[in-house]
């Protein structure tokens, strides 16, 4: 557990406004666990921004003590690139969900993922539309009855991981409502990634799509059918007497069944390596589907790469050496002029 | 060979037209840089197609540049050229609608071939008839070219492309311009070989020129009389980049741009590009939406926010710019109109957005709009969007257009001293009461919110689209605090109006007829009011810069007139409002064609009101 950075505790972020989820809503344990987090990452909480779209989810700046933009559908991920763009040293959070963030702006996704800005996007995913009251989101699973689908919708859906991959993030991880001590792990790790850390947090909407993750939920079945992520690890999982681990058969992947007493590497279960400079192993664990295979949670992916901001920052100053620093005077007389 | 007669001309107009490869752009800039130098007033008029390479010799691929200088003022790039120089058959055919019998029509002659005039669409040979009905001016101007590039290592193409400039070195000799701008212009721009071939074909068409029978004499137009100073030439759209690069120096704030390309509003995104060393932050978005979401962002970090895009942009915006009214923050939007509907005719001039940026968003959603109305007034009235923006606490847009966004005239630089400085006032833990901060606490004299940003400790604040309460901003749903949040932004955008100049009457101060305009129209209002004067009439003229709120002496300007002629390039729109707000009877002449408006079509209206009252 890092130390904590500062003074502040959980009560500093937390607002004044009452919180207006539906009882029993995913979210709560999500807002709860970032509020938690927050004083081991910044001193100053003035320094936080957390920037939102429009849905449940995106009502949580309201909730959090500290700089807060709750915007319009789909945008969040704009209006945070011009925030940390304007100013780097702030700390960027954005929060959206399935339908904000991977339909109507799944665009705005794609593209802030790709340039890298240093800011956490949170996406959580209960694979609903519930705040205009249960339409099939672009993760619903197929043949989802909702108010818009009554025969069950039709859409194949996105996986929010493969997604993220496919516009090069430098960062992806998932994680769990329920499962507070791993979604605080993940947040460490993706506040201190230099860049665009992306993070699925299955959410459950108790109105709208009950359990629709249940069985990475419950604590019991979670053992079964997930699987974490840790780096320099075997991909085993299950309890003893019933171990499995991952391997690939041609680039796909496969579970095989273990004894307890065997060393899953000699049995060729592939060790977690989330630094691997192709993206085939990270999207081949995201094709990992219930109930073959388990689901996995944690760090799929993570990369070092130059942020959009500071690549902004340098290509000021080279202009300013090269250029000198802006001269408006000059500026408006130069090329050719004339005097009367 | 200077023995040639001189003779004096107070103004002559100059079209240059060919392929959109044949270089009539850059000839007719350098052709404008020469003439300014030589002091004339000038206005010019570039007019080319979307498609960047049309098929070569058709008349959809004509590119046009016009200029009309001057010893006197001038309003207009001229109705009607005096001289065409046409680079091939298409060009010729596609112009010469616009000349006056008799003038004088500078044709490529080696161009003229049957292949090339029937796929311009003449069925037959047509300069028997442009000889007939024009001044008509052979040259072979391919061969003289390649006669003066002989002996160099290019090949035939590259030799070919260089003959604009033997045409602009015949021009630059018949009205005696200064070539040393465009010398210079090429040296810094080629080396070698090009250079060489640039260079030696634009003497040799001056040296054509002092030599040919073809041109007797060579014309002389004075120096204009004009306020003293330093002068430059720009271009809207350069006046428009200046103007936000300015706009951060002068409030000392870093400026925030995010843009998507878009025709013809990226040369902006271009200029201000290349200016990264005043600390200004370009952003090329994704798409329209980012580009305004990425501004409104970084308005909220702090940053001086523009976005600047064209009418299909503008309308991708709109949920956004609703956002910025509600959350009250300061941004500039620029809007350089062009014609559609739809993708219409992306190089085209109109101002048809005005209904759009006041009424475009959904529900009420009122801000501040302004247009300038010449190339460098541009400057002027970015600034002024900037200052409104953030003393108002408020989006502002500007409408610009295609015709302003090209055309050009000579600029009196202003002093940078002069110019209004503004720093900004952020609020600070100072402003947080024993209530805590309060983020819609107004300004009891702009209304205007503060502005708080993030990094200042005791300000943490949560802003969005939602309605909310007065003072706190929290947010509510209840019907008092609706209706008096829906007060509050509409009144705050009223008074703007107390803090912008009164309008101007240019003559008489009441009258029989006032012709009113807005935006880019100023040029061919005040040539036709000028003439309708010189003639004899009693005209009055008065011009719009502030299209929302309107100036608060408008209505009792226009009530002292028998007669109001409004001029627009749309069908109508600000003439149907000032209608319904001041219940006076407008008379709306519109154009909806692409084009300004020609001089001579607001004279006709002129008269045919004077005419029949
Ligand atoms: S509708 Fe679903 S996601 Fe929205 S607040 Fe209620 S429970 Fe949560």
């Amino acid at each position: 557990m890092a130390a904590p950075a500062s003074e502040l505790t959980r009560k500093d972020f937390v607002s004044s406004q009452d919180v207006r989820w539906c009882p029993g809503c995913g979210d709560y344990s999500i807002l709860a666990n970032v509020q938690r987090v927050m004083p081991e990452f910044v001193d100053k909480k003035e320094d936080v921004v957390f920037i939102s779209g429009i849905g449940c989810s995106s009502r949580f700046p309201y909730y959090m003590n500290t700089y807060g933009f709750h915007t319009i559908h789909g945008r969040a991920p704009s209006f945070a690139t011009g925030i940390k763009a304007s100013n780097p040293d702030l700390s960027v959070w954005v929060v959206t969900g399935d339908g904000d963030g991977l339909s109507i702006g799944g665009n705005h996704l794609l593209h802030s993922i790709r340039r890298n800005m240093d800011m956490q996007i949170l996406l959580f995913n209960n694979k609903i539309y519930g705040l205009t009251k249960g339409q099939y989101s672009p993760t619903s699973n197929p043949g989802t009855r909702s108010k818009s689908s009554p025969q069950g919708s039709i859409d194949y859906p996105l996986d929010p991981i493969s997604f993220a991959l496919g516009a090069g993030a430098t960062f992806v991880a998932r994680t769990i409502d329920v499962d507070a001590t791993h979604m605080q792990q993940t947040l460490r790790r993706a506040h201190a990634h230099k860049g665009t850390a992306f993070v699925e947090i299955l959410q459950n909407c108790p109105v709208f799509n009950d359990g629709v993750w249940e069985d990475v939920q419950d604590r019991k079945q979670r053992v079964e059918n997930s699987i974490s992520l840790v780096q320099g690890e075997p991909l085993v999982f299950g309890t003893p007497g019933n171990l499995r681990g991952i391997v690939m058969e041609g680039g796909d992947p496969k579970v095989i069944d273990l004894d307890d007493e065997d060393d899953p590497v000699s049995k060729g279960v592939v060790v977690h390596d989330e630094h691997l400079e192709s993206t085939a192993y990270a999207f081949a664990l995201a094709t990992l589907t219930r109930p073959e295979c388990p689901l996995p949670v944690g760090v799929f992916r993570e990369q070092r790469k130059a942020t959009y901001e500071q690549m902004l920052e340098q290509q000021i100053e080279d202009a300013t050496s090269a250029q000198g620093a802006g001269d408006l005077h000059a500026l408006l007389h130069s090329g050719d002029t004339w005097t009367v | 060979m200077t023995s040639k007669k001189v003779e004096k001309r107070r103004e002559v107009s100059i079209r240059f037209c060919g392929d959109s490869g044949d270089g009539m752009q850059l000839t007719g800039t350098k052709f404008t840089d020469e003439t300014a130098l030589a002091g004339n007033d000038l206005s010019t008029f570039p007019d080319f197609p979307a498609e960047i390479r049309a098929p070569a010799g058709t008349m959809a691929g004509v590119s046009g540049y016009q200029i009309h200088f001057a010893s006197e003022q001038v309003y207009t790039p001229s109705d009607s050229p005096d001289v065409l120089v046409a680079f091939n058959p298409a060009a010729a055919r596609a112009n010469i609608g616009d000349l006056r019998p008799g003038a004088t029509l500078i044709i490529n002659v080696d161009a003229f071939n049957k292949k090339a005039y029937q796929r311009a669409g003449y069925t037959e040979d047509p300069l028997p008839d442009l000889r007939e009905r024009f001044h008509l001016v052979e040259i072979p101007l391919t061969t003289l070219n390649r006669e003066a590039l002989s002996g160099l290592d290019l090949n035939q193409r590259a030799i070919d492309r260089c003959k604009n400039f033997f045409a602009l070195g015949l021009l630059s000799w018949l009205y005696g311009r200064p070539m040393k701008s465009t010398e210079r212009w090429l040296e810094s721009k080629f080396k070698g070989d090009v250079l060489e071939a640039n260079l030696r074909t634009l003497r040799a068409g001056w040296a054509f020129g002092e030599t040919t029978e073809l041109f007797p004499v060579s014309f002389q137009v004075p120096a204009a009389k004009i306020e003293s100073g330093t002068y430059r030439n720009i271009t809207g759209n350069q006046a428009l980049a200046w103007g936000i690069v300015a706009a951060g120096q002068l409030m000392d704030r870093q400026i925030f741009f995010g843009a998507y390309p878009i025709t013809p509003a990226s040369e902006v995104l271009h200029e201000v590009s290349r200016h990264r060393n005043f600390g200004v932050k370009t952003f090329q978005a994704e798409d329209e939406i980012a580009a305004v979401s990425s501004s409104i962002g970084a308005s909220f970090a702090g940053n001086l926010a523009v976005t600047v895009s064209s009418g299909p942009g503008i309308v991708l915006k709109q949920e956004a710019l609703g956002l910025a009214v509600m959350v009250e923050l300061p941004l500039v939007v620029i809007n350089v109109q062009r014609s559609g509907p739809s993708t219409g005719s992306p190089t085209k001039t109109e101002q048809g957005d005005l209904f759009l940026a006041l009424y475009g968003r959904h529900s009420e959603s009122p801000m501040p709009v302004l247009a300038p109305s010449s190339a460098g007034d541009c400057f002027t009235t970015v600034l002024e969007a900037f200052r409104i923006a953030v003393k108002y606490m408020t989006p502002v847009m500007v409408l610009s257009d295609s015709y302003l966004a090209n055309s050009s005239e000579p600029w009196k630089i202003p002093d940078v001293d002069t110019l209004p400085r503004a720093p900004i006032q952020f609020a600070t833990a100072d402003d947080s009461g024993n209530e805590g901060f309060q983020p819609y606490e107004r300004d009891p004299e702009t209304l205007a919110r503060p502005w708080a940003i993030p990094g200042e400790a005791e300000l943490e604040h949560r802003i969005g689209g939602l309605t909310k309460e007065p003072v706190t901003g929290n947010v509510v749903y209840d019907p008092v605090s609706h209706a008096e949040m829906m007060r509050l932004r509409g009144e705050k955008v009223d008074r703007v109006s107390a803090d912008v100049p009164p309008v101007e009457v240019d003559g008489a101060d009441s009258g029989d007829l006032l012709v009113l305009g807005w935006g880019s129209t100023l040029g061919a209002i005040t040539a036709a009011v000028d003439e309708a004067r010189k003639a004899g009439q009693m005209v009055s003229r008065a011009h719009i810069r502030h299209m929302n709120p309107l100036p608060s002496n408008l209505d009792e300007i226009l009530g002292r007139f028998k007669h109001v002629l409004l001029p627009e390039l749309n069908t109508g729109q600000l003439s149907m409002i000032l209608r319904s707000r001041f219940l006076i009877d407008i008379q709306s002449l519109t154009k909806l064609a692409g084009q300004p408006f020609l001089v001579s079509e607001i004279r006709d209206a002129i008269d045919s009101i004077l005419n029949n009252s």
